[in-house]
């Protein structure tokens, strides 16, 4: 297909899987840490207006948990169907995390997500707060198991090979392997901010449309406030993470720079804007700008940076490719930035809830921390070949022997699923959006004795009305 | 070490899959039946006799993979290569089952009937490639140097698409018997006319299968027919006899629990008569649980966490079966 060999075919569909996936854990983690503060707030300052959002983006994060679960069941699987040699050469290390990772998500849905999302007028003010908070925390444990075995096939440690397979010898080391700390920081950051400009987004377009309302202006004063603190800080990790993966893996730097080679003597320029040719080795129409390459990596004036043509040419990652995804990555961030910067100058005379330009300006950028957190992740796997782990096993000799053509048509399949059945989703979650959050009115909790439903699980949370209570969600 | 890691990894994993075949086995079955009633409320009404557990039961089919994946990497690698196709065909009908669930209530009526098809579809589709797999399975896989060594196609045969369909005639009787204890009037009596071919049906595959696996397969024929073995072993077939006379019996004086009691005894004992066909192996034909282990430091680690945590879950999954106990009726929706 496409000119594409088999493993290429089985690389695409593992890309596409997990993309998909990733973006409904991205935001479940970062509104279930959200709606842990709305409900703290809510209990400090008794403001109605924080148990209105909760309430709101409660709904939300069960429709967005519930694809999360039906995503991540394929990815349980796709390891072992699709590389199921790296699976034997490495399962005794990233089987038992993903064990873990699983364990956690599942005692989180056992234990306290029932509680969090039904059990608002059933149990006690404090018990529920407390169920809130152990659901973000075990959205945050989860990431912490399924980042430590990512990093460790990107820098892996603590292991022996014998007979020709990964043996665990230490654990703490497994875990805490080099890139570890980066990564957890970045992508949990990535959360929060991706998540800060969804909510933010949803309060511009009620505010565009006339819907202003205390709870609006609450979500959107939130999140800029988010955009405003985090979005900086997410630069400055992405900075340490990247001096890191300097020292560990200077190649992908260089290809994330575009960067072939170093004269004698000169510091390593940055280049903005080019396209970087693997097969002439070298960066077309480059637009560069002299030391600011060794500046930035080195933090130093003339120490240089590793070039691509200093590594063997069947170790260099496709710098074609994430020379691009960085810069996406990067632009996005950075628009993020201006976003928190002009939401700060517009506070001074209120006018962050009347500028249409600002608020348009929020509104497009509402998928732009998913498509940051799809762009950071490509460069950083991309970026990791042609290691499936990174110095110990080719991502060639990692597949499972499977012929094109079954790999052409599973790929298909999950692509047309995919989009059907994860597009309905997401235009299910668009629709609770736009429907805004109550205001003022005394909430009815979901089920419960005289109500014709009684849900149980994450996706029923969010009863849109659509049938017989429809006359009391439409009466805002 | 005293301790035999493998053995308790393969008990907690052969748990964790009945478990999974149990509990999904019969929300599956409801998707199965579905073509079989027609009225928009019954058709509710089978809905919301699972709508708030099902979710729970797939969490045992993501704990098998997963703990597969730590405690036996090999065959994790090595089963999943074999049945890729199957594999993935019966995630997309999961897939679609589970959406299904959600959209088809939040759907307008003008749509409902294409959640209805994806929810049939994707139970059958699920529930056959499942029941391939399985057969597959017990055919067992060609392995050279720790790798599948066999073709793309090898899980096509006779006797792997037979378990195929007859799968699906379990889960269908399943369903089936759930129905009759969840719900009454018009559909409970539908389902206890469904109930008798059903269970003629199945007593028939479970014949096929108890004689095609030992005569394809010497292995399995020895382990069941050697002395004295076959002294152990007797009481399994035995009881299969005993429960289906006794299932015909119930759903005769239309009983409202017992048959599906009765069911479940019954894919309890199909599945133990799996077991001693195999065990110890978990590549079929040649490769134990011992051979395809992870090392003892990864199936210790991961033992401390899964034996916290598993109590928890389990503990969850009968609370929530209790509170959700009784009848559904059709002004009732759990949904």
């Amino acid at each position: 297909m496409f000119g594409l060999e088999a493993l290429e075919l089985a690389r695409i569909q593992f890309a596409f899987t997990v993309s998909f996936h990733i973006l409904f854990p991205a935001i479940t983690i970062g509104l279930a840490s959200y709606l842990a503060v709305l409900e703290g707030l809510w209990l400090r300052t008794d403001n109605r207006v924080y148990r209105d959002l909760y309430h709101f983006w409660s709904k939300i994060f069960a429709v967005n948990f519930g694809m999360g679960v039906v995503s991540g069941l394929v990815m349980a699987y796709q390891f072992g169907t699709n590389w199921s040699r790296f699976s034997d050469f490495a399962g005794a290390v990233t089987g038992p995390l993903l064990t873990y990772e699983v364990l956690t998500a599942f005692f989180l849905e056992a234990g306290f997500l029932g509680v969090m999302l039904f059990g608002w007028s059933r149990v006690g003010r404090g018990l529920h707060f407390f169920s809130t908070l152990m659901v973000a925390l075990g959205t945050l444990v989860s990431t912490f198991w399924i980042l430590a075995s990512n990093s460790w096939m990107q820098t892996p440690q603590g292991h022996e090979i014998i007979d020709g397979r990964v043996i665990p010898v230490d654990w703490l080391a497994v875990i805490f392997n080099p890139s570890f700390p980066y990564r957890l920081a970045h992508m949990a950051t990535a959360a929060f901010v991706a998540t800060a400009f969804f909510v933010g987004a949803s309060a511009a377009w009620h505010l565009l449309r006339g819907r202003d309302n205390p709870a609006v202006r609450k979500m959107l004063s939130m999140a800029m406030w988010m955009a405003l603190i985090v979005a900086p800080v997410q630069a400055i990790i992405g900075d340490f993470h990247g001096l890191n993966t300097l020292k560990h893996q200077p190649v992908k730097i260089a290809a994330i720079e575009g960067h072939w080679e170093n004269k004698p003597g000169e510091a390593t320029p940055l280049i903005l804007f080019g396209i970087p040719d693997m097969e002439a080795e070298t960066t077309r129409f480059k637009v560069e700008i002299p030391v600011l390459g060794s500046l930035i990596l080195t933090h130093s004036l003339d120490k240089q940076v590793p070039a691509m043509k200093e590594f063997p040419k069947e170790d260099r990652p496709n710098s074609t490719i994430i020379f691009w995804s960085f810069r996406v990555m990067v632009a996005l961030g950075m628009l993020m930035i201006a976003a928190g910067l002009w939401s700060l100058w517009l506070r001074r005379t209120g006018a962050i809830y009347h500028s249409r330009p600002f608020l348009y300006f929020v509104l497009w950028m509402g998928p732009s921390g998913l498509i940051a957190i799809l762009a950071g992740w490509f460069t950083t796997e991309i970026g990791r070949q042609p290691w499936v782990v990174y110095g110990l096993m080719r991502t060639a000799d990692g597949v499972s022997n499977h012929s094109y053509g079954q790999l052409g048509f599973t790929l298909v399949m999950f692509v047309v699923v995919y989009f059907a059945v994860f597009g309905t989703g997401l235009a299910y979650m668009m629709r609770l959006v736009r429907k805004g959050p109550h205001t003022g009115e005394e909430e009815q909790p979901p089920g419960g004795p005289g109500q014709k439903r009684t849900p149980a699980r994450p996706l029923s949370a969010a009863d849109d009305g659509h049938e017989a209570n429809s006359s009391l969600t439409e009466r805002n | 070490m005293g301790i035999d890691l493998p053995l308790i990894w393969a008990v907690i994993i052969i748990f964790g899959v009945m478990m999974y075949v149990v509990m999904d086995g019969f929300d599956l079955g409801i998707g199965i039946l579905f073509p079989f009633v027609k009225a928009e409320h019954d058709r509710d009404v089978m809905m919301n006799t699972v709508a708030p557990v099902w979710d729970g039961n797939e969490t045992w089919l993501v704990l098998g993979g997963a703990g597969l994946f730590g405690a036996f990497p090999m065959a994790y690698a090595v089963v999943l290569e074999a049945l890729y196709l199957p594999l993935i065909l019966m995630l997309i009908g999961l897939i679609f089952r589970g959406v299904a669930f959600e959209f088809r209530f939040k759907a307008t009526a003008a749509k409902r009937h294409v959640w209805d098809k994806a929810f049939i579809g994707g139970s059958l589709l699920a529930t056959f490639f499942q029941g391939v797999a399985l057969g597959a399975f017990i055919e067992g896989f060609k392995v050279v140097d720790r790798h599948y060594a066999g073709g793309a196609w090898d899980w096509v045969t006779p006797f792997s698409l037979f378990s195929g369909l007859g799968l699906i005639v379990a889960y269908a009787l399943l369903g089936c018997t759930w129905l009759i204890m969840k719900t009454e009037g018009p559909l409970q009596q539908q389902m206890h006319v469904l109930g008798r071919p059903l269970a003629l049906v199945l007593l028939a595959v479970i014949g096929i299968v108890s004689l095609w696996t030992p005569i394809a397969y010497p292995q399995i024929a020895e382990r069941w027919f050697s002395m004295p073995n076959l002294l152990w072993f007797m009481p399994v077939p035995i009881l299969v006899m005993v429960t289906f006379y006794g299932l015909f019996k119930a759903i005769a004086r239309s009983a409202h629990y017992t048959p599906f009691l009765l069911t479940l005894v019954l894919i309890f004992l199909g599945y133990s008569g799996l077991g001693i066909s195999i065990w110890p192996n978990i590549i079929p034909p040649s490769i134990s649980i011992w051979e395809a282990a992870a090392p003892p430091q990864s199936q210790g680690f991961m033992l401390v966490g899964t034996l916290f945590i598993l109590p928890l879950i389990l503990g969850y999954t009968f609370w929530s079966y209790y509170v959700f106990r009784g009848k559904v009726t059709h002004d009732q929706g759990y949904h």
